[in-house]
């Protein structure tokens, strides 16, 4: 109960979760079709501001679509790379780090020989080269993320699973008669668990930005579906046409980002014994 | 020693160099994308696809295509971009000193403004200053380059129209020039009002590239110069009777700079990481900038240049690092 008294990690979360709710709703909260255009109604500002019209609270972009509607919308994409590609990073990543960390000798020499030859890589040079081989969109991007940032949670996983393996619970297990996988899958995770989840969530804020990025520069999901990415490549454009067209959006992904970032750094400050130091 | 360490170290840069290579070559075979189809019109014949493929050795069988290649890379010829139809050697000679430009500006706008920030919190440990400077860092941590430099846009776009949004400099006094380093030529040769306006253009990327390292330094140095002014040095020059600032410097910061310079060396690498999109966000003629329409393009000789460079790049700033960390340990470097 410590979670709830930090209030880092409830404004944070809090966020988070109206941004799910918001993703999941979007059709039935977005005032206006996100893809809708109309010339007439193109490059209107904000409410607020000198000739703005009724119905577009943030705006309109330069081919008229309501600027609010396609930030809603856009939550859909940048959430679902965020739980998708860091889940999958940290389920690979885990399960690997697990396993180095428990069997040790052999299995650990290889998985953490691997982990160290991926990460003298720099990430920048292998998503040029992943997305370059595997073409753009979605899964793409999910890929790249994977590819690159399971390392993360196999060098976490790993070293918290040696040090919890040395403790008493886990030779009480063995002497108890427990087989590896009982001891591995429902002694020693639950105890991993509480590190993963702070490093998950970091891991999703960095997910968002880096879907963002290739959004910006048009590798990722096609140019019909809205993102933040995509619309701050089109406000970049027309920036002093409209400005907003690029502030909206930057305004949505910063949040998410220092909001993903803040909710891991207390989650692993009230969860985690280890990064708490 | 330390010679035999950097000789170690470069013969295993070597070996990296050598492997990524290898991955470059067979995974930019692998992939799906023709290059050949992308250069040529709708219409062409058969026999036309053909010629270009043979044009640039895309015909030959992969081995023999992997030998030429090697080859050339050993002679300092990267081959040809397939879609500026110049010699990629070229290419990146012309676009890498406006990247080495900016980072390097970059790393220094980092480590003294980081410094800077991380002295003056120091000062004002135990005070609201200090929890005011960990609270904006906190956030600032968690905010990379792509969204700095897209602020800085907005801002100087927006509300304070003064700086160029785009470029590395006003074409119009691109001239004259015997070197890619515009920058650095133009204060060598007294052409300051050139030089001024080199660094309008450089202002927000520098920015944008510098934050985020600036916040790292910032909460590691802070840390360190703390722990450091509780040590009993600090405690007998206090009673010797130093200022509070002369202790900081003189005495807590020598003792504190360590991690934080092998840190910043790590960081370092991520810097030259965000060029590419820092200078796809400002238009910035450099490597970063080249490396997207690389990719966008499949200019595949183009690519493998660049990865190869990047990657050069990055074993020169850990021996870098290691040489820095080394020089500062009088132990080793005795040894």
């Amino acid at each position: 109960m410590r979670l709830i008294s930090d209030p880092k990690v409830v404004v944070a979360g809090g966020f988070i979760l109206f941004l799910i709710v918001v993703a999941i709703f979007a059709p039935l909260i977005a005032p206006q079709d996100p893809l809708a255009q109309n010339l007439l109604t193109a490059t209107l500002p904000p409410i607020g501001f000198p000739d703005a019209e009724p119905g577009f609270l943030l705006g309109t972009d330069g081919l008229g679509r309501d600027v609010l509607s396609r930030v809603i919308f856009g939550s859909r994409v940048s959430l679902t790379v965020a739980f998708v590609a860091a889940g999958l990073a940290c389920l690979i990543g885990s399960i690997l780090g697990l396993l180095a960390g428990y069997l040790g000798t052999f299995a650990d020499t290889v998985i953490s020989r691997l982990v160290d030859v991926w990460m003298a890589f720099p990430p920048v040079l292998l998503s040029i080269l992943l997305i370059a081989v595997i073409g753009t969109g979605l899964h793409s991007v999910i890929i790249a993320i994977v590819v690159i940032d399971w390392t993360r949670f196999c060098r976490v996983v790993r070293t918290e699973t040696m040090s919890q393996a040395q403790m008493d619970y886990v030779t009480a297990a063995q002497a108890v008669g427990f087989s590896r996988p009982a001891i591995l899958f429902r002694e020693i995770l639950p105890n991993v668990v509480p590190v993963l989840i702070a490093l998950l969530t970091l891991e999703m804020g960095i997910a968002v930005v880096v879907e963002a990025i290739l959004s910006f520069v048009g590798l990722s999901v096609s140019s019909d579906t809205p993102t933040w990415g995509g619309m701050i490549a089109e406000g970049r454009q027309i920036v002093h046409e409209g400005w907003w067209v690029l502030a909206a959006p930057l305004a949505a992904l910063f949040a998410t980002v220092v909001a993903f970032n803040q909710l891991g750094d207390g989650l692993a400050r009230s969860l985690d014994p280890v990064l708490r130091r | 020693m330390l010679l035999a360490v950097i000789a170690n170290r470069a013969a295993m840069a070597l070996v990296t160099l050598a492997g990524v290579a290898v991955v470059v070559f067979i995974l930019l075979r692998v992939v799906p994308g023709d290059p050949v189809a992308m250069m040529i019109s709708p219409g062409a014949s058969a026999a036309d696809i053909a010629a270009l493929k043979a044009h640039y050795g895309l015909d030959a069988p992969l081995l023999v295509q992997f030998g030429i290649w090697t080859k050339g890379i050993v002679e300092g010829d990267f081959g040809t971009s397939i879609t500026l139809h110049r010699h990629v050697t070229s290419v990146l000679a012309d676009r890498l000193p406006a990247t080495i430009e900016l980072a390097v500006m970059a790393l220094f706008v980092a480590v003294t403004l980081g410094g800077g920030i991380a002295i003056v919190g120091t000062l004002l440990r135990r005070t609201p200053g200090e929890a005011v400077i960990d609270g904006l860092n906190s956030v600032m941590l968690a905010v990379p380059d792509f969204i700095w430099a897209l602020a800085l846009v907005l801002l100087f776009a927006v509300a304070l129209p003064v700086l160029p949004l785009t470029g590395q400099i006003d074409p119009a006094l691109a001239e004259g020039f015997s070197t890619r380093f515009y920058l650095t030529e133009s204060v060598l040769t007294g052409r300051f009002a050139v030089a001024g306006n080199i660094l309008s253009h450089m202002i927000m990327p520098t920015l944008a590239l510098a934050l985020p390292l600036a916040a790292v330094i910032v909460r590691l140095l802070k840390q360190s110069l703390k722990e450091a002014m509780l040590q009993d040095y600090v405690l007998l020059a206090r009673i010797k009777g130093f200022g509070e600032l002369r202790l900081v410097l003189q005495e807590a910061l020598r003792n504190a700079i360590g991690p934080t310079l092998a840190l910043t060396g790590v960081q370092f690498t991520f810097l030259i990481g965000g060029t590419v999109i820092v200078e796809r966000i400002f238009a910035y003629p450099g490597i970063g900038n080249l490396a997207i329409d690389a990719i966008i393009n499949r200019d595949f000789p183009l690519i493998q240049g660049l990865v190869l460079l990047f990657g050069l790049i990055f074993i020169l700033i850990n021996i870098g690092i290691d040489l820095t960390v080394a020089a500062l340990k009088p132990r080793l470097r005795h040894a």
